[in-house]
């Protein structure tokens, strides 16, 4: 069966059921493709063992990024492509460059933060979402599950496990 | 995540502080009284810049002026770290924390050190008088006297108000005073509220507790304001900033923070206060951390302003310290351990959620900032005759043991933990 096709739903009423239920289908060994729901729920991705994000760092080099850019930027100008005396300092005259390093730091690092995190959770603009169920963008939380990431466990027996775990429907769902 | 089910912790702990804690801090003072032995001895009989000073000034260097310097420089900053202590209590209830309540004790035990600290700095504004403050002598004031300072005369009021300028500084002592006494007695406030809290329980002593802290609040807005024009801006009487007051309270509020991470950290690595966890540590390291940016905001918005502007009577106050020999190096250090050092330290999460990165950086940060009031009192007091010795070393270790001695001594007396706060459960499931 072809990957990122087929998927098993679990649907899940309350947070908390969703929380245990994550962690006993984890514990079977069953392997959870994603989890939606229509808001942060606390824990979530402690559950799904998700490692933690990277997202500092990006910021970070961004943030370097910006800072070289504007301290370059204002030497080369103030410097070399036009000098000019301000108020009797020199050409280079380096407090002066610290406000708008600041300003181009922090503009660099968020606006590539943001960025980043578009690309990587593939909310860029011309992506096409996929939707599960409709139901997670309102009061469900629902738990997605592809059938071929787990060759190993039967249909059935997922469907089984999601069931008991406390999902109040469990649907099939197919994307072209 | 929310982990359900009873927490069995003991909130009957009380901080016990044996004989061998006392001593060691007992040892740190005899030493600091030994090396400040040592620094009052060679200065009276090195001295050495006794001619210099002669020439310059047509005023002869005493080595009590640098004794009496200390005085105020380890005055000012004690009291800031106490009163820090009171004033992060209040934000607590303020701002309805819940995250802080097992700590809320040791906010308020830096307290302790407020009515000493009131009384060490009234007498020390007594005995060092003409040598601490020029806007102290009375001829600044007449005409008539070919000293006469028209400058300083138009603040003369700020001093001396309701009577003759040059006389009594009445309305100066008033607001000393007056902010000790309502400091002290919101101290106590908080204290005995706490206290009916631990012994009768319920959410209404919250809510009053509440009430007295905004009160509180506003108080020390405007007195902490105050108080860093009178007690430190009024040394270099003809210069002003118009952003002292936030510069002196981000000093203090560092330094304050500092000193409350790091008792916590000793106390929970003493076996106290099981309910800290990583997450609290984390976010007293947060507090570290942003106001140590925000003490470095102000600190650079004022020399910008001043550099760019490059007025005389203002830039004299930059000028003074960075074209000293004396003080010029003790500016970078003043940055470099009061910024770049919390800043690159401090910036992953890890460093902020293990208390060894904490405990590093905050006993350098509570020197830093020890330095930082030291370059804002001495080139004022004492020009070329300043720098950092035997005496300012002695001084500083004298005054932090005390402190300490006091502090422990008045959180042993009490509960540690607020066992009746109504946030006390939230605080165990703190999570970020």
């Amino acid at each position: 069966m072809e990957k990122d096709t087929h998927f098993i739903l679990g649907v899940y009423d309350d947070e908390d059921v969703l929380l245990h239920a994550v962690e006993k289908v984890r514990g079977t060994g069953v392997k959870i493709h994603e989890v939606y729901s229509p808001y942060p729920v606390h824990g979530l991705e402690h559950v799904l063992g998700y490692k933690r994000s990277r997202l500092p760092i990006a910021a970070f080099l961004f943030g370097m990024l910006g800072t070289t850019l504007a301290l370059t930027m204002q030497f080369y100008m103030m410097r070399f492509d036009w000098p000019m005396i301000i108020g009797g300092k020199d050409y280079a005259a380096f407090p002066d460059f610290i406000p708008v390093s600041f300003e181009l730091t922090v503009l660099l690092a968020s606006f590539g933060m943001v960025a980043v995190f578009m690309i990587v959770s593939n909310l860029k603009p011309w992506a096409q979402p996929r939707i599960f169920d409709l139901r997670s963008t309102d009061d469900k939380h629902v738990m997605a599950i592809d059938i071929a990431n787990n060759s190993a466990v039967q249909v059935e027996e997922i469907k089984e496990i999601l069931r008991s775990s406390g999902a109040t429907e469990v649907n099939n769902k197919s994307f072209e | 995540m929310a982990h359900h089910g009873e927490q069995h912790y003991n909130l009957e702990q009380r901080f016990d502080f044996t004989a061998a804690t006392k001593k060691s801090i007992m040892t740190v003072l005899v030493i600091g009284a030994i090396l400040l032995g040592i620094g009052i001895i060679l200065a009276m009989t090195g001295g050495g810049h006794h001619e210099e000073a002669g020439e310059a000034g047509g005023h002869a260097f005493h080595w009590y002026e640098r004794l009496y310097a200390n005085l105020w420089i380890n005055n000012v900053f004690f009291t800031g770290i106490a009163l820090v202590g009171v004033f992060f209590f209040a934000i607590q209830f303020a701002a309805q924390a819940g995250w802080s309540t097992p700590i809320l004790r040791i906010m308020l035990s830096l307290g302790n050190w407020l009515p000493i600290a009131g009384v060490l700095m009234i007498a020390t504004f007594f005995i060092a008088n003409h040598d601490l403050f020029h806007w102290t002598h009375a001829y600044l004031f007449d005409k008539n006297d070919p000293q006469y300072d028209s400058i300083i005369d138009g603040k003369g009021a700020f001093f001396y108000w309701p009577m003759e300028k040059g006389s009594f500084p009445i309305f100066y002592i008033a607001r000393m005073i007056i902010f000790f006494v309502f400091w002290v007695f919101f101290f106590n406030k908080f204290k005995q509220i706490s206290e009916q809290e631990d012994q009768l329980g319920g959410t209404s002593h919250w809510f009053k507790m509440r009430s007295w802290s905004a009160y509180f609040l506003v108080f020390f807005a405007v007195s902490s304001s105050i108080s860093a024009w009178d007690w430190v801006m009024s040394i270099d009487t003809h210069w002003f900033s118009t952003l002292f007051g936030w510069y002196v309270f981000a000093s203090w509020l560092v330094s304050g923070l500092s000193a409350i991470t790091l008792l916590t950290i000793f106390l929970k690595g003493r076996g106290y206060l099981e309910m800290v966890n990583q997450n609290h540590i984390h976010d007293l390291g947060k507090f570290v951390f942003g106001f140590s940016i925000f003490w470095t905001y102000l600190w650079f918005s004022q020399f910008l302003l001043i550099y760019y502007a490059n007025i005389p009577e203002e830039s004299v106050y930059f000028i003074e310290r960075l074209s000293s020999d004396v003080f010029g190096p003790y500016i970078f250090v003043n940055l470099g351990l009061n910024f770049f050092l919390p800043f690159l330290v401090l910036m992953t999460r890890d460093a902020k959620r293990h208390g060894i990165f904490l405990k590093v950086v905050c006993s350098i940060l509570l020197v830093g900032h020890w330095v930082d009031f030291f370059l804002m009192v001495q080139p004022g007091t004492l020009g070329h005759n300043g720098g950092i010795g035997f005496i300012e070393v002695g001084m500083f270790l004298v005054y932090g043991s005390a402190a300490t001695l006091v502090v422990l001594g008045g959180l042993a007396k009490k509960n540690l933990v607020a066992k009746n706060h109504p946030m006390l459960e939230e605080s165990y499931h703190h999570h970020i």
